[in-house]
């Protein structure tokens, strides 16, 4: 081939490539066209990262049963793990191009509100005379809600029945007091044994709200005064200082400064501590990869002498309905659907979660009895998760996560790393 | 593009003094370069200039694209940034981790490419070993974050080792203590980084003159003075180049430090780049990030500015 028709040759695959990625360009704007009038055919698009953790076919199922019951209209599911599902969300608040349903989790919800992002389900509800109080929790920023829940998982605590016993410990601990002693047991029994694990890790900081915060909440405790950072109180303190005094004790896994949430299950998994707090998901999870572990699941131990209803950190599968949506009725349609009575009671079985409605029960009849025991504990508890709503929570969490990091390394008290969190909230607030 | 032009057809070469020609052909001819350029010229446009022009722009206005109406605030936030002690330990750490990951990748770099070099071996003993010295370049960011952080867990295979050797009679947290974070990151990526200079130097020693070596040895030279008389100016331009390039590649280290520590304990893991991204999208303050970003960018375009006139003074 000359240099001339290799040149040409050049060029023109050149230039198709440019034609491709401009092409490729232009079209991610475009929408596809769907029409609002009443009687139409209206097409949702529905962004969320649960189609994934169901089993195969299960949320289009339960959408198909939607479709059919509304003819008008048609459901696109854009499913994505979470980590990609959030870029997306978040990219599509920027530019105005959200999905008219979108999956939130409780932390994105300040900030999308912020953004003018996520429409007010409020007064979504009272136009088409929705009765709120079947639903267990709303997310409201200012007095309007933002979110729903539609399944919450709750972080009991675990515990290791053999290792337990082993230590001499015949039943979970319910108490501080008992659960300081029951680790020292436990950490006592030598081979690299520990009594509890802590994730620490900063790149991925929900071990302040799951291991560290759970301690403050499940005796009633908050961290927050008027919707404001109140970290200095006395509750947060002497959960802190719990916290710290289980460090000092010697009975926390060793590797907590950069632990992941996925390290604790799997410290836990093998053996190797006596008690962890998690998320019920991982029920499962555990049960698979070490069949021969026998443990229990119980209410995260609350202060001596404390009599009050315990909170139970949880985590949700929010929904909302973006502003820039041009068919927020039918939109509302499908969340109220999803938040029916039976609707909800079906998704809450197929995740083996909880029900964001107050009517439904989850059929526990196929799953692991641990299942229908944790429904007994969150029942008789409250469900507690103030990161929910607040505005950058990941930050929050790191800002609260090094400062526990210094006090926890002798390198300042319990009293200074709180005040500097403290100060580094507001800052943020 | 000049030999192109050269090159071009007879028939417009030249014609007699008394004819004029027509102005399309005069155009076309003009313009040619212009269009055999024009893909690559706007590839560059668009996925380089328009978007560093943006995060350029962004540095110079209040939060961005969480806040609909931004507005020009001047360098305050260059001012927030330099003024930010995180960002501070952030270069610390940076300059720690490259200036000893550079280090080392050289030095065991040269000793692997001299040993895979040396005359005693016979060639598949060397190609075996050349294959076992380059594995860990072979192995993807995750995949090496993945196998340290276990290796490396307090329970993992390393405690064993030492402990075993009777080395420690404490379990040691390599990635989770404060004291021994930044050394086992830089660790880690200087062993995941050396057989790329590995290789580049055996090919640079496989090019020396052998006269060289005899001269040497005739003029009496020992087995040191060799090294630093003949192997060493021979490999000069190679070790600068890719010297450079290491501080520039270990610089922009984002990946490798996020899956391993994510910048922790406390921040004693803290690099520049994941400080940028924490600043994006943990706090979405997008301003903010995209200054750290040109920071990163005025330091990085310092070094390829010398790369380049290194590169330029060896042609």
């Amino acid at each position: 081939m000359s240099n001339g028709a290799r040149t040409v040759r050049g060029l023109l695959v050149a230039s198709g490539a440019v034609a491709l990625a401009l092409t490729t360009a232009c079209s991610g704007s475009s929408n596809p066209a769907s029409t609002s009038a009443s009687g139409e055919k209206v097409t949702l698009e529905f962004a969320q990262w649960w189609e994934p953790e169901l089993p195969a076919g299960a949320l289009q199922g339960v959408i198909d049963d939607f479709q059919k019951a509304n003819p008008n209209i048609t459901v696109k599911l854009l499913s994505g793990p979470y980590a990609s599902t959030k870029e997306q969300v978040v990219a599509g608040a920027a530019s105005g191009t959200m999905s008219d349903v979108v999956g939130l989790d409780g932390a994105w919800v300040s900030d999308f509100t912020k953004q003018n992002a996520i429409t007010d389900l409020s007064a979504l509800m009272k136009d088409n005379g929705y009765d709120d109080s079947q639903l267990v929790s709303q997310v409201a920023i200012d007095g309007k809600t933002r979110m729903i829940p539609v399944v919450n998982f709750v972080y009991p605590l675990f515990t290791n029945d053999d290792l337990l016993s082993q230590a001499g410990v015949s039943a979970p601990p319910s108490t501080r007091s008992q659960f300081m002693d029951d680790a020292k047991k436990v950490t006592a029994l030598g081979n690299n044994t520990a009594g509890w694990v802590l994730p620490l890790s900063l790149d991925a900081p929900n071990g302040v709200q799951n291991d560290v915060m759970s301690w403050v909440w499940a005796s009633g405790g908050s961290m927050l005064k008027d919707g404001k950072p109140d970290l200095t109180n006395k509750a947060v303190t002497s959960g802190t200082q719990f916290v710290k005094d289980l460090w000092d004790a010697g009975v926390v896994a060793q590797g907590s400064f950069t632990m992941k949430e996925q390290d604790k299950v799997e410290e836990f998994t093998n053996g190797r501590v006596g008690m962890m707090i998690d998320s019920l998901a991982h029920i499962n999870l555990i049960k698979k990869e070490n069949p021969n572990l026998k443990f229990s699941i119980s209410a995260i131990p609350a202060e001596d002498g404390y009599t009050g209803a315990r909170g139970i950190p949880y985590a949700s599968w929010g929904i909302g309905i973006a502003e820039n949506s041009k068919h927020k009725a039918e939109a509302w349609k499908l969340v109220s659907y999803l938040m029916s009575k039976d609707v909800n009671s079906k998704l809450s079985t197929l995740a083996n979660a909880f029900p964001g409605n107050k009517e439904s029960t989850p059929d526990f009849s196929n799953s692991d009895p641990l299942f229908s025991k944790a429904f007994d504990i969150y029942k008789a508890g409250t469900p507690a998760n103030e990161f929910v709503g607040l505005p950058v929570s990941e930050q929050l969490m790191r800002d609260y996560g090094e400062q526990l990091q210094l006090a926890l390394n002798g390198d300042e008290s319990v009293s200074d790393a709180l005040k500097n969190a403290q100060a580094k909230w507001v800052a943020e607030f | 593009m000049s030999a192109l032009a050269q090159s071009a057809p007879p028939s417009h070469r030249d014609p007699a003094p008394t004819y004029r020609r027509p102005l399309w052909p005069r155009v076309q001819r003009r313009i040619t370069p212009y269009l055999y350029l024009a893909p690559t010229v706007l590839l560059l446009v668009v996925l380089m200039l328009l978007p560093i022009a943006m995060v350029i722009g962004y540095s110079f206005q209040d939060n961005v694209i969480t806040n609909p109406n931004p507005v020009f605030v001047g360098l305050d936030n260059y001012v927030k940034v330099v003024t930010d002690p995180v960002f501070f330990t952030a270069v610390k750490n940076t300059a720690y981790f490259t200036g000893v990951s550079v280090a080392a990748h050289m030095v065991l770099g040269l000793t692997f490419a001299m040993m895979l070099n040396s005359p005693l071996l016979k060639n598949r003993t060397k190609a075996l070993f050349r294959v076992v010295y380059v594995l860990p370049w072979l192995f993807t960011v995750a995949i090496i974050a993945v196998l340290w952080r276990m290796l490396l867990n307090p329970n993992g295979v390393v405690n064993y080792l030492l402990h075993t050797l009777g080395l420690i009679h404490q379990n040691v947290e390599w990635l989770a203590s404060p004291a021994t974070a930044l050394h086992a990151v830089t660790f880690i990526n200087i062993w995941a980084g050396y057989p790329f200079f590995m290789v580049s130097l055996l090919a640079g020693l496989q090019g020396i003159p052998k006269d060289l070596y005899e001269a040497a040895t005739v003029d009496g030279a020992n087995a040191v003075q060799k090294f630093r008389n003949v192997t060493l100016p021979q490999l000069r331009p190679i070790i600068i180049s890719m010297a450079l390039l290491d501080v520039i590649w270990t610089t922009q280290q984002f990946a490798l430090i996020w899956m391993t520590t994510g910048g922790g304990p406390i921040n004693v893991t803290e690099m520049l780049s994941t400080y940028t991204y924490k600043l994006a999208f943990s706090s979405y303050k997008f301003s903010l990030a995209s200054t750290s970003a040109v920071i990163v960018l005025l330091l990085s375009m310092v070094l390829a500015f010398l790369y380049v006139r290194h590169q330029r003074s060896r042609d």
